[in-house]
């Protein structure tokens, strides 16, 4: 239809025909966004905020190509088969463009397998799990955030630095937990082969019984801990941690705690020197960063947390590619345009790349020590650790991958 | 050694907590057969409003003991008070329905208190100040133990023992006593039954409130929390046997001091190990660790239910109207639409196959999901590692459900009541738990990815059809098994089994194969399921499905056929449209629920029944 109509433009259209040209060109872009704002309401409202902030500077820089960007927001309340649904109707009823978000692990891979399936592009912002970009990675997914497998190896860098010599590793009982703590395992005893581990805990996801854990940890007595729980689990354990004197003495290295996320609930309990994947973000301050924290704070006055950030850089990334298809949303050509495609992110550390060979963008993290300021946790001496630098060679991950 | 002992009284704090949730369930449960589900919403709200009184206290008390200590007694009485008006202005009206209806009105107080929660307290954990002067720690065998786990080893003790003071000293406790024993004649006996149902709610309520606020100093605050503890306090409660106070206490040391020692030897038995341990004792011990069979009651809620007649002409004009409109739907329907109405369907017969052995059965299942998730794990297993074709899994499915039904049937069918209920229910988490961690076989929570139908049935509208003559087949058939021999077999076991063993009916057979026939069904729909969706995860037999099940039944009215019918499109098509139409969909659902109960305590489908017979 806008070709049509351009092209009656350049014939020399009637004035008739000027208000149909410019109804197309303000034609809005529909992106459905499936996540699990119910379940997760904690990780996701900052999301929303974030996504929020972002489409109102697209449209307000007049959109792409002079087409406003429109989102339909849709809870999955954490069932991938809901997910699924919405994901239906949104392309059937809502005609979105393309589909985006997830937060877990799980109904990112439906999400996945459904876009595959309906030709459908898919641009997960959260989901950690490695199998949406390698096992199960497929043509029409796109994963925004470090996997597991990066935050492991970024976590390993520093880790392998340590003298301890005896591991013990927490993390919850599911995929998430389990493949952080087997990536860690195998990367840390490549990186320094006379580390032991030798103890491990698996408290079922929400329901951890810290003390009895924190209790059979001690027993093994290591040189340090590999921690991967998080809310609810990570301040229970952290608790009795701390009155039992587990993390005297040890070093702790701890996955996604330095995230705001997970790091202000703790308040003036947050833990010291624990060496941590997160975001630093009252003391980043890059020109792109400060700006987008500003915006943020006028918009919704409150501080950014990470999942704004995901969900910031989502949506420029998506805003990234129309621009490269010239507002086209057919699926090939906007899958096309994501292979490769760079765009900017709220950290203000240059531009971030989706990887053609795996569909996985190189955005990092920051990783650093935890330490008490005013009361409450906060991350110090951390650097941005860029995806790019964590990834495994390009034939191992062409062996990790489906290739068609 | 030391370990070991630290250890133990590890798993002793952690039993004082659960127990102190078990207890109130266990006494509300014991005078009112309520089976409420909303004990886990006191025990946030206990939590939460704690929260609130102490990090608000007044310049004088702030931090100090009897500011602390107050707040906490002060939400434990207000936890109380909820639960009373909770009791007045919902629970009194409906104790006359059939059993376990309340479960489906403390569900719908679940989905309102998770709303209210949010709307209040916000979507972030929040972190309680520790208790003065039990913040620290003390040194025991060369360890430190915090002070606050010690105060709640004792506290365990302390309630139970002044709560035996209070059943067995006072004139309240004993008739408290005597109504868990036998309420109709408590009540013959000229006892305000209403009185004495609404204390024992506040005090039952009070104690959830107690067991969450009491956590303060330990956990954080956050809205999962109802969820999480909800089941394990039935199993406590299962496990030392309904309505025992001694048995709670007992089940939760039992299941604490496991749990301590379990995590040392394997530490991912966390996930399973409450419903293995469940699972054994009532295998064993049919009535749990100190509970007793319960007197037959007599109250109307035991009233045998209404005959099935044939058909009225009506309905079968009625159905036959649906029947042709959903034939004709997929020329008139958007593929959404469709894949919406293909949902539905598979619900109807999920929801069918549970009533076949709730109603006519009598037996009610807690754990339905395990068939349902076995058919669509048999159906996506074989897809994913022998490429089997579409029929092949849909065939299959029904096989490995029937397969789980015979094998978990014949342990459960020997059960009555609650107690087969939530054998049931251990049996799924155990089916549950091998989904989530056998990882090479099944994917793990990840799942099975990449089951979508064959070419022929990819388009919406033939997998529509598929699915119409399959699930509504289906649902005939275990319709037209009610009302042949075996069916009035069944149901003759339900209304007395005794009579109906002495006229030569072999009750335990009649059950298992009705099990069976219940599972194959659900396998069917399963399967259906895995197809339509394109992937299959543990969560198809976890808890929330086999809830959804039991509130579909419920909501559509256990004593009429029609009623799982009814009860799984209004269930379900109500959840379909309001996710989409607001973010409180949890308020607004769980206002529809508890005023459908209020309205329709017979269900949705017994309500137009009785307006019918009128």
């Amino acid at each position: 239809m806008v070709g049509f109509d351009r092209r009656t433009l350049l014939a020399g259209g009637t004035a008739l025909a000027m208000p149909r040209i410019v109804h197309a060109q303000g034609d809005v872009i529909r992106i459905g966004e499936v996540n699990s704002y119910t379940s997760q309401p904690a990780f996701l409202a900052p999301y929303r905020n974030g996504w929020i902030l972002a489409i109102e500077q697209v449209n307000a820089g007049g959109g792409v190509n002079g087409r406003r960007l429109e989102t339909i927001f849709r809870d999955d309340a954490g069932r991938p088969e809901d997910a699924v649904r919405h994901a239906g109707e949104l392309i059937n009823s809502e005609r979105v463009a393309l589909l985006a978000g997830g937060f877990l692990s799980n109904v990112g891979l439906a999400l996945g397998d459904f876009a595959n399936q309906n030709k459908k592009l898919f641009v997960a912002s959260e989901p950690l799990t490695d199998a949406l970009v390698w096992a199960r990675g497929n043509r029409y997914t796109f994963r925004l955030r470090p996997s597991t497998y990066m935050q492991a190896a970024m976590l390993v860098e520093e880790a392998a630095k340590l003298p301890a010599r005896r591991w013990a590793t927490v993390a919850p009982n599911y995929e998430y937990g389990q493949s952080a703590v087997r990536w860690f395992k195998e990367l840390l005893t490549r990186a320094k082969p006379d580390v032991t581990f030798v103890g491990e805990q698996f408290p079922a996801l929400g329901r951890i019984d810290a003390g009895a854990t924190v209790q059979a940890l001690a027993s093994t007595t290591p040189d340090a801990i590999f921690n991967v729980t998080f809310g609810a689990d990570l301040t229970n354990f952290v608790r009795q941690g701390n009155t039992r004197g587990l993390f005297e003495r040890r070093r702790i290295v701890s996955m996604l705690t330095g995230e705001p996320e997970y790091l202000l609930p703790l308040g003036d309990e947050a833990p010291e020197n624990w060496i941590v994947t997160g975001y630093p973000w009252e003391d980043l301050n890059t020109p792109g960063h400060t700006a987008f924290r500003d915006a943020y704070r006028a918009r919704f006055n409150e501080a950014p947390r990470l999942g704004s950030v995901v969900a910031f850089d989502t949506v420029s990334a998506i805003a990234a590619m129309l621009r490269k298809t010239g507002a086209d949303t057919e699926t090939e050509k906007m899958v096309d345009a994501m292979r490769g495609l760079t765009f900017p992110t709220a950290f203000g550390t240059g531009d971030v790349t989706f990887r053609p060979i795996d569909h996985q963008s190189t955005l990092g993290a920051y990783v650093g020590r935890t330490a008490l300021r005013n009361g409450r946790g906060t991350m110090v001496d951390w650097r941005y650790a860029d995806g790019a630098a964590y990834l495994p060679a390009d034939d191992v991950v062409r062996t990790l991958r489906p290739q068609s | 050694m030391e370990d070991l002992l630290i250890q133990a009284l590890n798993g002793l704090a952690s039993a004082s907590s659960l127990f102190l949730v078990a207890s109130g369930l266990t006494v509300i449960f014991g005078v009112s057969r309520i089976v409420n589900f909303a004990h886990g919403s006191l025990y946030m709200l206990g939590a939460y409003v704690g929260w609130s009184l102490v990090t608000q206290l007044p310049e004088g008390l702030a931090g100090t003991s009897v500011g602390f200590w107050g707040s906490i007694l002060l939400a434990a009485l207000i936890v109380g008070a909820i639960g009373m008006v909770i009791e007045v202005l919902l629970l009194r009206r409906i104790y006359e329905a059939p059993e376990l209806f309340q479960l489906l009105a403390t569900f719908g107080v679940v989905l309102v208190v998770q709303d209210v929660a949010l709307l209040i307290w916000g979507p972030q954990d929040l972190l309680g100040p520790r208790a003065p002067l039990l913040r620290g720690s003390t040194e025991m065998l060369g360890v430190r133990f915090p002070r606050y786990e010690l105060f709640l080893i004792i506290v365990g003790p302390v309630v139970l023992g002044l709560l035996w003071l209070l059943f067995h000293r006072t004139r309240w406790g004993t008739l408290v006593r005597a109504a868990t024993q036998d309420r109709e004649m408590v009540s013959a006996l000229g006892v305000d039954q209403r009185r004495l149902f609404t204390s024992v709610f506040f005090l039952g309520a009070m104690l959830a409130g107690l067991g969450g606020t009491l956590q303060l100093p330990r956990e954080s605050v956050n809205l999962q929390m109802d969820l999480a503890i909800i089941t394990e306090a039935f199993v406590v409660v299962v496990v030392g046997g309904l309505g025992s106070l001694p048995g709670a206490f007992l089940a939760a040391l039992l299941i604490g001091e496991l749990h301590a020692f379990g995590i040392l030897i394997l530490p991912r038995i966390t996930l399973v190990l409450v419903f293995l341990v469940m699972a054994i004792v009532l295998v064993a011990r049919p009535h749990g660790l100190l509970g007793r069979a319960s007197a037959p009651s007599r109250g109307a809620a035991a009233a045998p239910d209404p005959p099935i007649g044939p058909t009225p002409r009506p309905l079968i004009v009625a159905g036959a109207i649906a029947l042709a409109l959903l034939i004709a739907a997929p020329l008139l329907l958007r593929d959404y639409e469709i894949s919406v109405l293909t949902e539905l369907l598979i619900f109807v017969l999920f929801a069918a196959s549970l009533h076949f052995i709730m109603g006519p059965g009598g037996m009610a299942s807690f754990g339905h999901a395990a068939y349902f998730g076995a058919g669509a794990y048999g159906a996506a297993l074989l897809a994913k590692h022998l490429g089997a074709p579409m029929l092949l899994g849909l065939a299959a499915a029904p096989a490995l459900a029937g397969l789980l039904g015979i094998a978990f049937g014949w342990f459960c069918v020997r059960l009555s009541g609650v107690y087969s209920a939530m054998l049931t229910l251990a049996f799924a988490q155990i089916a549950w738990s091998v989904a989530f961690q056998w990882v090479e076989v099944t994917g793990g929570d990840n799942g099975i990815l990449g089951v979508w139908p064959d070419g022929w049935a990819r388009d919406k509208s033939v997998f529509f059809y598929l699915t119409l003559v399959l699930c509504i087949g289906a649902s005939l058939m275990l319709r037209r098994a009610v009302r042949a021999p075996f069916g009035y077999a069944l149901r003759a076991g339900r209304d007395n089994a005794l009579r109906a063993e002495a006229i030569g009916i072999d009750g335990f057979r009649i059950r298992w194969l009705a099990f069976t026939v219940a599972a194959v069904a659900a396998g069917i729909a399963g399967g259906l399921f895995a197809y339509s969706k394109g992937s299959v995860f543990p969560s198809t037999l976890g808890i929330p499905r086999s809830v959804d099940a039991l509130l579909m039944v419920l909501l559509g009215g256990v004593q009429t056929l029609s009623g799982p019918i009814v009860g799984a499109l209004a269930f379900a098509g109500l959840q379909e449209q309001l996710m989409r139409a607001t973010e409180l969909w949890r308020l607004i659902m769980g206002s529809v629920i508890i005023a459908l109960v209020l309205f329709f305590p017979q269900g949705l489908a017994g309500a137009v029944q009785k307006a019918w017979g009128k």
